[in-house]
């Protein structure tokens, strides 16, 4: 009995480093092949796939992640003010809510709302393109599937997650701008300066290489999961699934690391 | 249009040697020899799980084997420069048993997306070749429309369209009638006759059908549980006595053919005690 539970372990183990090391593989087989996908220089086919998906992942998603960040904005805002009220420390609400959209929720919700749009959407395409033999068909006619399907939708989500982040987080100050004006009657000229005020380049350069690595995560996690699709359509399910919960707990277990790093590093 | 690396015209078009493949320890194939000579006809043969699949992927380059060598015009896939590899690919045209057309292409994109890929040729001419192959599989019409708008057989014959895009010397089908109504698959048949007398292809067809396969093979291959048990003429399969091919050819199931091992058996054993 130990022993099969030792062996467990160690099977469970080998195919967690195995799927590491496929992700690895993917990552670098990937930036070998961007160049292809780069406007002017490249093959205009891909650039012109590239675009496609940047409207698909960036600008289909500009409601959504706007609503959330909205949303998660005001909550911030009256979450703080509940408690900073009580010690008359109204005007804190504009650093929680500036640092807290720019160092965390911004990068955070940006990437968990693309990976559940567009992490699952990728691996369902992948994964029902190998179903139906179109990564074979690919290979035969010799295209290299990582190129074809992978390097445009990663390009599409480095150059549109910051972006989408950018909007994110001025979204939630907006909305932390707005609550402050009705509960205070701040006027929103004074608010967006003090935010000016609080807001550091370091926060906002953090900001944007956890989006960059997000993407990474979203777009890696998705499409690895759609080429280790084996079987039929229900496989394909199962792998938009995986793709979604695996995507968002890597990127939240980057977060930490990131986080980490910039808090040992930055001083104040 | 680019060319696989000529070989002399007698070295065979594809050439298999001791080609050995396990899946999670199980050998799918077991040191499997096939020759396939320019301009043939070559049917593999074999019951579901034998291995015929398998080999096919083998002889397109789509898996690495575990031991033996793969030529193709002589070169060996796996043993070659990338460069090489690319252009032994150019020069094996793929149908696909499920057609594989990419959905979010329209036809005509589908049949130039090689071309596109693969040369330099400007757009009108691209457009022209798309036509010329569509018509050669009589769909020239439907080239706007997208794959998802097609019935069974004509994404049968647009896949066979996409698959002569570079103008391949191979061209490799797998279960071309699988799913089709007879009257179809016998279309596409007839199609691949024509094809080949036109442009004198060497074709590779892994089918379970028997009746397509009689009407269309030079040779047969006949797999079984990864062993290459027979290769020959119509007329050597036919009259083969190997226990295998005969199930095989007489749709014998095999819980009727244990039966009667099993009747033989008891045969043998009553005639044992009696003796």
């Amino acid at each position: 009995m130990s022993e099969s539970v030792i062996e467990r372990l160690g099977s469970g183990t080998l195919r967690h480093i195995g799927y590491v090391g496929g992700l690895a593989t993917q990552f670098w087989s990937t930036i070998a092949s961007l160049a292809p996908v780069l406007p002017l220089v490249g093959n205009r086919h891909r650039w012109r796939s590239a675009v496609r998906q940047m409207l698909v992942v960036g600008v289909d998603a500009l409601p959504m992640v706007g609503i959330m960040a909205v949303c998660a904005g005001f909550i911030l805002a009256m979450q703080g003010a509940s408690e900073l009220r009580r010690f008359g420390a109204m005007n804190f609400v504009i650093e929680l809510v500036t640092i807290g959209f720019t160092r965390e929720l911004g990068p955070l919700l940006t990437a968990i709302a693309v990976s559940g749009r567009s992490g699952s959407a990728f691996s369902a395409e992948i994964g029902s393109m190998v179903v139906t033999e179109e990564i074979d068909a690919l290979r035969t006619m010799g295209i290299d599937p990582i190129e074809f399907v992978l390097a445009p939708k990663y390009l599409a989500a480095l150059i549109v997650l910051p972006c989408l982040t950018i909007m994110c987080t001025a979204c939630g100050i907006l909305a932390g701008g707005f609550f402050m004006r009705l509960t205070t009657d701040m006027a929103f000229g004074i608010y967006i300066s003090s935010v000016v005020h609080s807001m550091v380049l370091r926060d906002v350069w953090t900001c944007l290489v956890k989006s960059l690595a997000f993407a990474t995560i979203i777009v890696h996690v998705g499409c690895l999961e759609g080429f280790r699709v084996r079987g039929g359509p229900d496989a394909v399910g199962r792998s938009a699934t995986a793709a979604v919960v695996k995507s968002t707990f890597l990127v939240i277990l980057t977060d930490v690391g990131f986080t980490a790093i910039f808090y040992l590093t930055g001083g104040k | 249009m680019d060319r696989a690396p000529e070989g002399t015209s007698t070295e065979p078009a594809i050439s298999v040697r001791d080609v050995v493949v396990s899946y999670n320890g199980r050998r799918v194939l077991d040191k499997v020899n096939l020759d396939i000579a320019r301009g043939e006809t070559m049917v593999l043969l074999g019951g579901s799980g034998s291995g015929k699949s398998t080999l096919l992927r083998q002889i397109i380059g789509l898996e690495r084997p575990e031991s033996g060598q793969i030529l193709v015009s002589g070169v060996d896939l796996w043993n070659c420069k990338p460069k090489v590899l690319k252009k032994l690919r150019h020069s094996i045209g793929v149908a696909f048993q499920n057609s594989a057309l990419f959905n979010s292409m329209s036809l005509e994109d589908n049949i130039a997306l090689p071309l596109r890929e693969h040369t330099r040729l400007a757009e009108s001419t691209i457009r022209l070749m798309t036509w010329m192959k569509l018509a050669v599989v009589g769909l020239a019409e439907f080239g706007k429309l997208s794959p998802q708008a097609l019935s069974g057989g004509m994404k049968k014959r647009a896949a066979v369209a996409r698959a002569l895009s570079l103008d391949p010397e191979i061209l490799v089908f797998d279960e071309p009638s699988a799913g089709l109504d007879p009257i179809v698959g016998a279309e596409l048949d007839e199609l691949i006759l024509g094809l080949k007398r036109a442009f004198n292809m060497t074709v590779v067809v892994v089918t379970h059908e028997m009746a397509s396969a009689f009407r269309i093979a030079d040779r047969m291959a006949m797999l079984y549980e990864g062993s290459m048990i027979e290769v020959g003429t119509k007329e050597d399969l036919r009259n083969s006595p190997h226990p295998q091919i005969r199930q095989f050819l007489d749709r014998v199931p095999d819980q009727i053919a244990d039966t009667a091992s099993i009747d033989r058996y008891f045969q043998q054993y009553l005639e044992g005690s009696s003796a």
